[in-house]
């Protein structure tokens, strides 16, 4: 897979607080156009909830957001989720839809299709995951790594700038896992821009451009995955790697 | 044996049943149906209105539908119906030019199902996880297109059950609208039952009236069981085994 029209993504200085919750405390994320970078840390570090602020789809407190170095907090988020797609944890395919019409819902209204042209490019996108075969099944036919490269395929016809992934293999069973894994090295490998939180380190290290550790809210440690996987500096990460290794 | 005899004929006078039946078919099952259809479909509408409300960000919306709902659902059906019934008739009149209660009989039924209607729409939409409306709106779609698109005709498709079972209880209600006084041709099917009762002495006719709406009733309770485990069992549709099978590290064939 190639020919993506990917953007540079950057987050500077997120706060986010629900209530006397501090979740993100000063967070700095730089992607650059074509790469990818992992997000790793321990459960409640606040991973999943950049991930979510940085689409806005929450509102972050203080701090900028930047696709192609202009801000674009003052966008309409819904324009700026166009451009950015995302797949989560528990895949939250359509359930009343057929798997095709999943990926073609976006394409229709949103990108304003014609019912034929909007399936005909889901099609393809379904053939791209290696699903076009189950493009008229329910989502709850499919297997849980089906379910998930459906998933991608949806975010995917949009043709978004930057890819977000969720903890996209964590509710998958093992056998399953290596197949979403493989798709997602692919996208990576084909130039996408890509924010990848993960507890997969073996992704995090082979795949991945850079790597930044998160916890308790704050980026404690980041940089190129032999760096963070080789000579941790601080103690959090390296207790972390421990933990998880 | 003359008390048994005494009873059946109380009962289950042939003869009068089928005098009456005539008129029940022909007047009373459309004038029930019309009834009971039309504030279905009007209560549905204003029930979405109100369970869009009380599921709404607005403080004052989600007010407005609790007030509504807590009135509607707190006061017997014969009260509205007869208050809005006879309270607004010289509007009605006014309005339809008519004195045909059935605007406002329709009208009174609408006002109490979408109460219902409303707490069996806001449970359905609420019962969808929260990932859906998620997915949607990360996509780029509005907080309204994704309620309209996803989250709404899920919730509905979950509320089918109830929402039946809420019908059978307008095709019951609408036999109240009679208190309002009903010309012989907008006589719905207990009326028609009542009222040759009343000019024969004789309770058949009411019999007939209660087996008909039976007829309506039970297969109703019957569609709900076979739409609820048909929800709950999903469609008999083949699972395949999958990728267990697949060689693992194909991945995604790309």
């Amino acid at each position: 897979m190639t020919d993506f029209t990917s953007g540079t993504l950057t987050g500077k200085n997120l706060h986010l607080s629900f209530g006397h919750n501090h979740v993100l405390r000063g967070i700095d994320l730089h992607v650059e156009k074509g790469t990818t970078a992992s997000v790793i840390g321990p459960s409640g570090s606040g991973k999943s909830t950049l991930l979510r602020v940085m689409n806005r789809l929450i509102e972050p407190d203080q701090g900028d957001i930047l696709l192609d170095g202009r801000s674009v907090l003052k966008d309409n988020p819904d324009e700026l989720r166009q451009r950015i797609g995302m797949v989560f944890q528990q895949f939250n395919l359509f359930p009343h839809k057929t798997v095709v019409e999943n990926v073609s819902l976006a394409l229709q209204k949103l990108r304003k299709l014609s019912k034929d042209q909007a399936r005909a490019e889901a099609l393809e996108q379904l053939d791209l995951v290696g699903l076009k075969h189950k493009a008229d099944a329910r989502p709850a036919n499919l297997s849980g790594g089906q379910q998930q490269r459906v998933a991608i395929a949806r975010a995917l016809a949009m043709k978004p700038e930057v890819m977000f992934f969720d903890e996209a293999t964590s509710a998958l069973d093992p056998e399953l896992v290596k197949g979403v894994l493989a798709l997602m090295t692919d996208l990576a490998k084909g130039g996408m821009t890509m924010v990848v939180v993960t507890h997969e380190m073996g992704f995090s290290r082979n795949v991945s451009d850079s790597v930044t550790f998160m916890d308790a809210g704050v980026v404690v440690e980041s940089g190129p995955p032999e760096q963070i996987f080789t000579s941790p500096a601080t103690d959090r990460l390296k207790g972390f790697l421990s933990d998880v290794l | 044996m003359d008390l048994l005899d005494q009873l059946a004929d109380t009962f289950f006078n042939w003869e009068e049943m089928a005098k009456v039946i005539p008129s029940l078919l022909m007047v009373g099952l459309p004038n029930t149906l019309i009834l009971a259809v039309a504030s279905g479909i009007l209560g549905c509408l204003l029930g979405l209105l109100l369970a869009l409300m009380g599921i709404s960000r607005n403080a004052g919306a989600r007010w407005a539908a609790r007030i509504y709902t807590d009135l509607f659902r707190g006061l017997p059906a014969i009260l509205v119906i007869l208050v809005i019934g006879i309270g607004l008739s010289p509007i009605a009149r006014e309005i339809t030019g008519t004195r045909n209660p059935y605007p406002l009989g329709i009208l009174a039924l609408t006002l109490i199902a979408a109460a219902y209607i409303g707490e069996i729409f806001r449970s359905g939409i609420q019962s969808v996880e929260k990932g859906q409306l998620e997915a949607s709106r990360a996509l780029g779609f509005s907080y309204g297109r994704s309620m309209r698109l996803v989250v709404v005709p899920q919730g509905i498709r979950r509320v089918l059950p109830a929402l039946v079972n809420q019908f059978i209880s307008l095709l019951k209600d609408s036999s109240l609208v009679f208190m309002l006084g009903l010309a012989a041709s907008d006589r719905e099917i207990f009326r028609i039952g009542n009222d040759a009762m009343a000019n024969t002495g004789n309770l058949s006719p009411l019999v007939a009236a209660g087996v008909m709406y039976l007829i309506l009733t039970v297969p109703l309770t019957h569609l709900v069981n076979y739409i609820d485990n048909r929800l709950r069992t999903g469609k008999p549709e083949k699972r395949e085994p999958d990728e267990l099978a697949a060689p693992i590290g194909k991945g995604a064939q790309a």
